[in-house]
């Protein structure tokens, strides 16, 4: 009767105090079936990586609109390559420009949402990309 | 090396994998329990259960920081319900208590509760066990939000702790039965609101009317404002007055044995049914039956009596 259900930390790096999407994505992965576990705003990459560590997620979903993406994104994918955690799948969202997509990929983001994206969207990409670790 | 002695070697990430191939229902993680095993018993389980919105985590995050202060390390293992139409959940226990995450002191674990009743998931007591097995000197159990009746953490902690918040009802509510009967200690969170003490004083009511008034532990009514760290410092001296009686009196004894004896059944009744239910699925008996009933040529206990005889080799 064994199955792996998906594990998902959606999480909000930095000083921005707006979580709207943050919440209205981890309510998208809730009615994909998915476990999302949210951390609440105003968190250090170190707090991150530790909590996905802890929670043995298979991926972490960071929202930023604070114009910090460029520093902390590439961050949390630093610490977690430094814990040897690398196969949890990191990507992020929020207000981005084009520019930068290919900067944060790549550091180690395996994809970027922007303004714009529907929740089906998202959901299909993990549904696509993310596959419970075995 | 296998998972549960990385973990003894005070490993991270095995210890959340076995979380995980546990609540996934792995059976290979019932090897790596065996071998934890005997490394179990140190930790001081604290209990905390109460409505949602109570204050449950905030005040797991004050009591996390309380006891981290005097020096203990602290694992947390909290629960939020799953949803019922799509197995999802959001588990937002954290939210409150995150600041603790990179404490290497302190391993926080969110579980949902996949379906079980009763107030935790099927996995606290073996997730419980890991963190006890990785040294962790307190290990804090947060239930889902309860009502009335979810009171299977009694038996999964040595100091059970109620909170209430005012302004939940009247005092009939008070001498109803169910969780009001369970806690070791009470707490009054958010007492800072205009009604807080006489919630106070219909609780200490309560417990005069207990029968057993003046045996054994008396359960005290506590006030915190868990979101401004008042109160705290006394219920965490609260906590360790319990642990201290639990063992001068031998009240531990009667308690542990009761926690094993229930820890064992709930074994044998899950590898029983497991065992048994996936025999009967994969052969179409399952089927069979259930098609059975529908036309009446069937009745579910004879189906019952039957697979019993055949699968245990008992005579009913």
């Amino acid at each position: 009767m064994a199955e792996r259900k998906l594990r998902i930390m959606v999480a909000k790096p930095g000083l921005d105090g707006h979580d709207r999407g943050a919440k209205i994505i981890a309510r998208a992965f809730r009615d994909a079936g998915f476990e999302v576990i949210y951390t609440g705003l105003h968190q250090t990459p170190e707090q991150i990586v530790a909590a996905a560590i802890q929670e043995d997620v298979d991926c972490v979903a960071l929202s930023i609109l604070s114009g910090a993406h460029n520093t902390l994104l590439p961050r949390v994918c630093e610490l977690i390559r430094e814990k040897q955690a690398d196969d949890i799948i990191i990507f992020g969202g929020g207000v981005i420009p084009d520019d930068d997509i290919p900067g944060l990929k790549a550091a180690g983001l395996k994809e970027i949402f922007t303004p714009g994206t529907s929740t089906e969207d998202i959901v299909k990409w993990v549904r696509d990309n993310v596959k419970p670790r075995a | 090396m296998a998972l549960a002695e990385k973990i003894l070697t005070g490993d991270i990430r095995s210890a959340a994998r076995l979380m995980r191939d546990i609540d996934d229902g792995f059976r290979s993680a019932v090897d790596e329990l065996k071998i934890l095993y005997p490394h179990t018993g140190k930790a001081f389980i604290i209990g905390i259960t109460g409505p949602p919105g109570a204050g449950k985590s905030t005040l797991v995050d004050q009591i996390t920081a309380a006891y981290r202060r005097r020096g203990k390390t602290v694992g947390i293992v909290a629960i939020d319900p799953t949803s019922p139409f799509t197995g999802g959940a959001i588990l937002g226990d954290r939210i409150r208590m995150n600041r603790h995450a990179d404490d290497p002191g302190v391993f926080i674990r969110s579980l949902a509760t996949r379906g079980h009743l009763g107030g935790l998931s099927r996995s606290t007591g073996d997730v419980v066990n890991v963190l006890d097995a990785m040294g962790m000197d307190v290990v804090i159990v947060e239930t889902v939000g309860v009502g009335q009746d979810e009171i299977d953490i009694v038996s999964m902690a040595h100091t059970t702790t109620v909170v209430m918040v005012p302004g939940l009802g009247d005092d009939i509510q008070a001498i109803k039965a169910g969780i009001l009967e369970i806690g070791d200690v009470f707490v009054v969170n958010k007492a800072d609101r205009a009604d807080a003490d006489r919630t106070v004083r219909e609780l200490a009511t309560m417990l005069e009317m207990n029968p057993d008034r003046g045996k054994g532990w008396q359960p005290k009514v506590l006030k915190t404002e868990a979101s401004r760290n008042r109160g705290i410092e006394e219920l965490v001296d609260e906590f360790e007055s319990h642990r201290v009686y639990l063992h001068e009196s031998g009240a531990i004894h009667h308690l542990l044995e009761e926690k094993n004896a229930k820890q064992f059944l709930e074994i044998l009744r899950e590898r029983l049914f497991s065992d048994v239910f996936s025999h009967i699925e994969v052969n179409g008996r399952f089927r069979e039956i259930v098609a059975g009933m529908m036309t009446r040529e069937k009745d579910p206990y004879s189906a019952v009596e039957e697979i019993v005889a055949e699968r245990l080799r008992f005579d009913l």
